[in-house]
């Protein structure tokens, strides 16, 4: 926050929800200056989605079998590589620390910051993922279902990523930690997500586990902030 | 008892080998976790009381702690 | 009954009293595991089914009983520790979590034992085995987490909110791993239609069950006791424990 609403004492602070914004915006804004720290997880999902024909046989009927599980697979991990990062910069110059002490409630602007990580990752590995699927021989028709289903499973990704991020941002030698305590969390949203594009691979509505995972999103925004919010807090003091 | 001889009783008509694994695993285990704490905290008063023993007696003292 | 509450939060009268409580508490324990060990091993009728390898049943299931409630257990003492700011009540969380992860591992072995004679494999993914093998990760998680934090009061909280966030995923994972099972393998191996279990059975398996949650308690307070005294070491009551001779 290079200026906070009391350098201009003529100006009220800024509403909850413009706040959010605001953050939002500069996340993003931050991210884009950086377009390689965007790219990194596309390159990650596509060097990986290359290692499972490597280490299986390009067999294509047996890269089909499998293409739904191992396409959410590599987008679970993606978003594991980038879910570190997502407070670290801000805890380490301080912004953090700013954020905790302002008046806007700390849900939002932690919503904001996730929504950010959401549509730096999540959303582009969504849109990006046919062109992967098409590699491993996912038939056509369950294409849909792969980009809906990652679209709502990385959301939630991205906020029960969050809370391993808060809890993990000011220890020094975080590093593998974050992953032990964020995959137990991950493996639902996997079980629904695979089971999803499965379900279109074999004909059948795709409609009901993506219900499933809209209904973890609902329960993911509710709660994770709330734990978020406390990680940071827990970090800040430590 | 539903076995004859003590032999019955390890070989458990074949299954043997995995109930006494799995016995003896388990009461390994649990020995450990039965144990483990009254050791560290023997262990971490004898510490203290050695520190606290030369601390008292100052730097130039012969005495032994105990 | 506030007073109780306080007294709790003060260390060396936890101390006692808990000592107080291990000194008949731990013998029953150990008598209690003693008869039914020795009862599920010797005195029960082999099953129909699997013959002698059921008897494994007597480990596996209080392993796996109290290693999910301990985590609740573990979960609750969090939450007390983080909502009423009891301090006491991080040093039970502390100390359940090695038990709990141990519990896990005792029953995830037990269970892949009796599975290879059961169902010729020594690992099945079905949904309880994989729930307890996630429980364990849970576990392990908030170990590590513990002792990735150099400032030990905030470990305490950020242990808590794990095992909170940890206590909502535990059904969520369950149900999801339950389904997962129905899906990918029609349910032809239920062993869990134990419920039409013979009542000779099932006594030294509720014994066994209790005497299971005996022992996590017995060790949860041993373990208690050991965090008190080393997070109390600078203290008066400490000291003279120390000195008038390591006695428990």
């Amino acid at each position: 926050m290079a200026r906070t609403a009391g350098s201009d004492p003529e100006r009220q602070p800024p509403g909850a929800l413009a706040f959010c914004l605001r953050l939002l915006r500069r996340q993003l804004v931050l991210a884009v200056r950086r377009p390689i720290e965007i790219g990194n997880p596309l390159l990650f999902f596509a060097m990986v989605v290359a290692l499972f024909p490597l280490g299986l046989g390009p067999a294509p009927d047996k890269l089909a079998g499998f293409a739904p599980g191992i396409l959410w697979i590599i987008a679970l991990l993606s978003n594991l590589l980038t879910s570190d990062a997502v407070f670290r910069g801000d805890f380490e110059d301080g912004s953090l620390e700013q954020l905790l002490l302002s008046p806007q409630p700390l849900y939002l602007s932690v919503l904001a910051y996730i929504a950010a990580h959401w549509l730096m990752t999540g959303l582009l590995l969504a849109l990006v993922s046919p062109l992967f699927a098409v590699m491993l021989n996912l038939p056509g028709g369950a294409l849909g279902a792969l980009v809906l289903s990652l679209l709502l499973g990385s959301a939630v990704l991205s906020l029960v990523g969050c809370i391993g991020a808060a809890l993990t941002v000011g220890l020094k030698r975080g590093g593998m930690l974050i992953s032990l305590l964020i995959l137990p969390l991950y493996m639902p949203v996997l079980i629904f997500g695979s089971a999803a594009v499965q379900a279109a691979v074999n004909g059948s509505a795709a409609g009901p586990y993506l219900a499933i995972l809209g209904a973890m999103l609902c329960l993911a925004v509710a709660l994770a902030p709330l734990a978020i919010a406390a990680g940071l807090r827990i970090s800040i003091d430590a | 008892m539903y076995f004859d001889s003590l032999s019955a009783v390890l070989h458990m008509d074949g299954h043997g080998g995995f109930v006494w694994a799995a016995y003896a695993i388990t009461l390994l285990v649990l020995v450990l976790l039965l144990v483990a704490p009254g050791r560290r905290q023997k262990k971490f008063l004898q510490r203290l009381a050695g520190e606290l023993k030369r601390a008292r007696s100052g730097p130039n003292s012969m005495e032994e702690e105990a | 009954m506030w007073t109780f509450f306080h007294k709790l939060g003060s260390p060396p009268w936890l101390y006692a009293i808990s000592g107080s409580i291990l000194r008949w508490l731990l013998p029953v324990t150990i008598l209690a595991l003693a008869v039914g060990l020795l009862w599920g091993l010797l005195f029960t009728a082999p099953d129909f089914r699997q013959g002698n390898s059921y008897r494994i049943i007597y480990i596996h299931v209080p392993a796996a009983v109290v290693a999910l409630a301990g985590y609740y257990v573990m979960a609750i003492a969090g939450a007390i520790s983080l909502i009423w700011k009891m301090k006491m009540a991080d040093v039970a969380m502390k100390s359940a979590a090695p038990i709990g992860a141990a519990l896990t591992f005792i029953a995830l072995v037990t269970g892949a034992i009796w599975g290879k004679p059961t169902w010729g494999t020594w690992w099945v993914w079905d949904a309880r085995i994989t729930s307890m093998l996630i429980l364990l990760f849970l576990y392990l998680g908030v170990v590590a987490l513990y002792e990735a934090y150099d400032n030990k009061e905030a470990a305490g909280k950020a242990c808590a909110v794990l095992s909170l966030v940890g206590t909502v995923n535990i059904p969520i994972i369950y149900k999801s791993v339950d389904w997962w099972y129905s899906l990918h393998q029609p349910a032809s191996i239920k062993f869990t239609g134990e419920s039409t279990i013979d009542p000779s059975m099932l006594y030294p398996l509720l014994l066994m069950i209790t005497a299971f949650y005996a022992l996590f308690t017995c060790c949860l307070l041993m373990n208690m006791r050991s965090e008190l005294l080393k997070r109390e070491a600078r203290t008066n009551w400490v000291r003279k424990l120390a000195l008038g001779g390591a006695q428990a």
